[in-house]
C-alpha cells in the first residue's frame, strides 16, 4: 500500500499535502480500500469554514456512506468539482483525487507523518 | 429471460371486442399524441411470463433466508385469508363511519394489543415503512420539546452501531446527529453516553437487542442518564422479534418506538410488501399523534377523530390497511402464549445455529446472541483473500438466500445471520453443512470463490455500475 513520504495523516484515514499557505485534502488508499468502489461524492462547499476533527463532507460506497473529516481547520477555498462525476478517481488514484484545497489555515497541529501513519496501520 | 415487452406480437391480444355499433369518432390529437406502448400477448403467456420471473428470485417460500436484522419470516397464508375478506377490500377510506366499523375496530385493536406488547400507551398506525416509523417518533419529540417552550434540544444521539436509517430520520426531523462509539462488547459506552448529553439533547435512538445481536445490560442505566439530561429515549423496533412478550421498551424507558409489522408481525416484506411502521408513545405524548385516531363515541359505535395537538398526516388515510389486518391475524393467532414463544425460538434458532458454526467461523462478540449473530470474515479475508461477499454469493449456489453483509459498520467483513423462528431444525442443520462446506472450499480453493454463484440466473451484478449509472425504466426502441 502506498503513504507518500510529502503528506501528512490523520487517524480517519485523510491526508494533507501542506503547500505553504494552502493544502490539499483527501483520503488514503487505505481509506479507498477500505470502502470498496465509490459511487458518489458529496462536493463540500466553496468558502466553508472547515474544523479540524469534523466532518466537510461524505462519501458512498457500495457498501455504506462515510463521513470524510477534515484534517485541519481553515476555509475552503477551492472544490475538486471532478469527483462528482468521477468518484472512481478517488479508487484509482487517491492522492491524486483531492476533496478541497484549504486556505486561511488556522490549525494544522497534531498530523501523522508517513512513517508514524505506517506505524498506525499496523495497529488496525 | 425475455421482458414482457420483447415477448409482445402485435395484435395478439387476449380481448375480442364486439363489433362497434356507434359512429366513430377521433379524440382531440391533444389528448393523445402516439398509441401506448402496451405488451401484446394472451394470456397463457402473460402466465407464463410472471412465473418465469419468480423462479428468477429468490424468496422464504423457496428457502430460509437469514438476513440479519431484517427477519425474514415465513407469512402465514392465513394473513392473505383476513386481508382478502371483502368487509376489509370492499371498503373506502371517505365512506361514512357507521359503514366501515369492523375497519375501525381492527384499527383499536391493533393499537390495543401493539401497546400491551411493548408497554407503550397509544399507537399512530399510519406510517407506511419503519424507517417512516423513525420519522414519525422524531417528529413528535421534537414537537415535545417545542411544545414545552425549549427550542434549545436540537441534537439526536446515534450509537455508530445504528441501522443507517436512524441518522437518516434524525438528519430528515431537522435534527443534528451526535454519533457516540459502542464498547468492546458492542454495548453503549456509557462514558461516552455521559459525556454527549446536555442542554442541547433532544434525544437517543436505540435499538435493543443492538444491531449485533446482543441485548444491551446497561439499559435501564442508558434511558435514566438521557432522562435526568431532560432528553427522550427513542426505541428502533428493528429487533423487536427477540423479545416481543418477555421485556417491552416501555419498561426499559422508552418514550417513542416504531415497530416493523413486515418484520416482526409476519406479513410480506421486501419485494412483496409494502411495509407498514407503526409508531407507539407514552402518554404524554400522545397528544401528538398523527393521523386518524379511533375512538369509541357513546352509543353510535367507534368514530375517527384527530389527536389535539397532532403533528398532521405522515401519509394518506389511515395507513396500509391490509398489512395492519394481517397483523392483527398474525397476533390473535399466536395469542399470549405464542408471541413469547416465537421471541424465543427466534433467540434458540440463532443460538443453535451460531453454536454450530462458531468452531469455523470466527463469531464478533462472544457469549449467547439474541435473535441474530454476527461472524467476521476479517481472519479469512486476511489470510486467503476469500471475503464476506464470496462466502454470501457461494451460499446462492445452495439456495440458501445470503446473511446480511457489512453490517454493522464496526465489525469487518460481517455475515449477519437471523434465522427466525420459523425454521425447522432439519432447515438450520442443512444451512450449518452449506455454511462449514463452503468454508473447507473457500480455504482449498481460494481463488475459485471470487466466481461464486455459477448456478443463478446472473451471477455478479454490477454494483458499482447500478448505483452510478442506473437504468430504472425500459425504453422503447422507437
Amino acid at each position: 500500500m502506498s503513504i507518500p513520504k510529502d503528506l501528512l495523516y490523520t487517524e480517519t484515514h485523510e491526508w494533507v499535502k501542506l503547500e505553504g499557505k494552502e493544502a490539499y485534502v483527501g483520503i488514503t488508499e487505505y481509506a479507498a480500500n477500505e470502502l470498496g468502489d465509490l459511487v458518489y461524492v458529496n462536493l463540500a462547499e466553496e468558502g466553508a469554514a472547515v474544523v479540524k476533527g469534523e466532518a466537510f463532507t461524505d462519501v458512498e460506497s457500495v457498501k455504506a456512506v462515510s463521513d470524510v473529516m477534515s484534517p485541519i481547520s481553515g476555509m475552503i477555498a477551492e472544490v475538486n468539482e471532478e469527483l462528482a462525476d468521477a468518484p472512481e478517481k478517488i479508487n484509482e488514484a487517491p492522492y491524486e483525487a483531492w476533496f478541497i484545497k484549504v486556505n486561511n489555515i488556522t490549525d494544522a497541529e497534531g498530523l501523522m507523518d508517513a512513517a508514524a501513519y505506517e506505524a498506525y496501520l499496523e495497529t488496525l | 429471460m425475455k421482458l414482457v415487452f420483447e415477448r409482445s406480437v402485435p395484435g395478439r391480444n387476449t380481448a375480442y371486442l364486439p363489433k362497434l355499433d356507434v359512429p366513430e369518432i377521433t379524440l382531440n390529437a391533444e389528448l393523445r399524441e402516439k398509441k401506448l406502448n402496451l405488451p401484446e400477448l394472451p394470456e397463457v403467456e402473460v402466465d407464463r411470463h410472471y412465473t418465469e420471473l419468480s423462479k428468477q428470485t429468490r424468496g422464504v417460500n423457496g428457502g430460509i433466508y437469514p438476513l440479519g436484522s431484517c427477519t425474514m419470516k415465513y407469512n402465514p397464508a392465513v394473513n392473505e385469508k383476513t386481508a382478502a375478506l371483502p368487509g376489509f377490500t370492499d371498503v373506502h377510506p371517505l365512506q361514512p363511519v357507521e359503514t366501515v366499523q369492523g375497519a375501525l375496530e381492527v384499527f383499536r385493536e391493533t393499537e390495543r394489543l401493539l401497546t400491551k406488547i411493548t408497554g407503550m400507551d397509544a399507537f399512530s398506525l399510519q406510517p407506511a415503512a419503519g424507517a417512516h416509523g423513525e420519522f414519525t417518533g422524531l417528529l413528535l419529540i421534537k414537537a415535545y420539546h417545542l411544545s414545552r417552550g425549549d427550542q434549545a434540544r436540537t441534537k439526536i444521539i446515534v450509537p455508530d452501531s445504528a441501522h443507517g436509517t436512524n441518522p437518516a430520520s434524525a438528519a430528515m426531523a431537522g435534527f443534528e446527529v451526535v454519533n457516540i462509539a459502542s464498547d468492546d462488547h458492542g454495548y453503549v459506552d456509557l462514558d461516552a453516553l455521559r459525556a454527549a448529553v446536555g442542554p442541547d439533547t433532544a434525544g437517543l435512538m436505540l435499538t435493543n437487542p443492538n444491531t449485533v445481536g446482543l441485548f444491551d445490560p446497561h439499559i435501564l442505566e442508558i434511558t435514566g442518564i438521557v432522562h435526568e439530561a431532560g432528553g427522550l429515549c427513542y426505541y428502533d423496533g428493528a429487533n423487536l422479534n427477540a423479545v416481543m412478550g418477555i421485556a417491552r421498551p416501555g419498561d426499559m424507558g422508552f418514550d417513542v418506538m416504531h415497530i416493523n409489522l413486515h418484520k416482526t408481525f409476519s406479513t410480506p416484506h421486501g419485494g412483496g410488501g409494502p411495509g407498514s411502521g407503526p409508531c407507539g408513545c407514552k402518554a404524554f405524548l400522545a397528544d401528538f399523534l398523527p393521523g386518524l385516531r379511533v375512538k369509541e363515541a357513546d352509543g353510535t359505535g367507534l368514530v375517527e377523530g384527530k389527536a389535539a395537538s397532532t403533528i398532521g398526516n405522515m401519509r394518506s388515510f389511515a395507513g396500509n390497511f391490509s398489512v395492519i389486518v394481517k397483523a392483527l391475524t398474525y397476533i390473535y393467532v399466536l395469542g399470549k402464549e405464542g408471541i413469547p414463544a416465537t421471541a424465543k425460538n427466534a433467540v434458540l434458532n440463532a443460538n443453535y445455529m451460531m453454536e454450530q458454526l462458531k468452531d469455523l467461523y470466527p463469531m464478533a462478540f462472544e457469549g449467547p446472541c439474541m435473535h441474530e449473530f454476527v461472524m467476521t470474515l476479517e481472519k479469512m479475508k486476511e489470510e486467503t483473500h476469500v471475503s464476506a461477499l464470496d462466502i454470501a454469493k457461494a451460499l446462492l449456489d445452495y439456495g440458501i438466500h445470503p446473511p446480511t453483509m457489512y453490517f454493522p459498520l464496526i465489525v469487518h467483513e460481517a455475515l449477519m445471520v437471523e434465522p427466525t423462528e420459523t425454521e425447522s431444525k432439519e432447515t438450520l442443520d442443512e444451512a450449518v453443512q452449506v455454511l462449514r462446506q463452503i468454508y473447507a472450499d473457500a480455504l482449498a480453493a481460494p481463488e475459485a470463490m471470487h466466481e461464486k454463484p455459477l448456478t443463478t440466473p446472473v451471477r455478479r451484478l454490477d454494483e458499482v455500475g447500478a448505483a452510478r449509472n442506473p437504468v430504472v425504466r425500459y425504453r422503447f426502441a422507437d
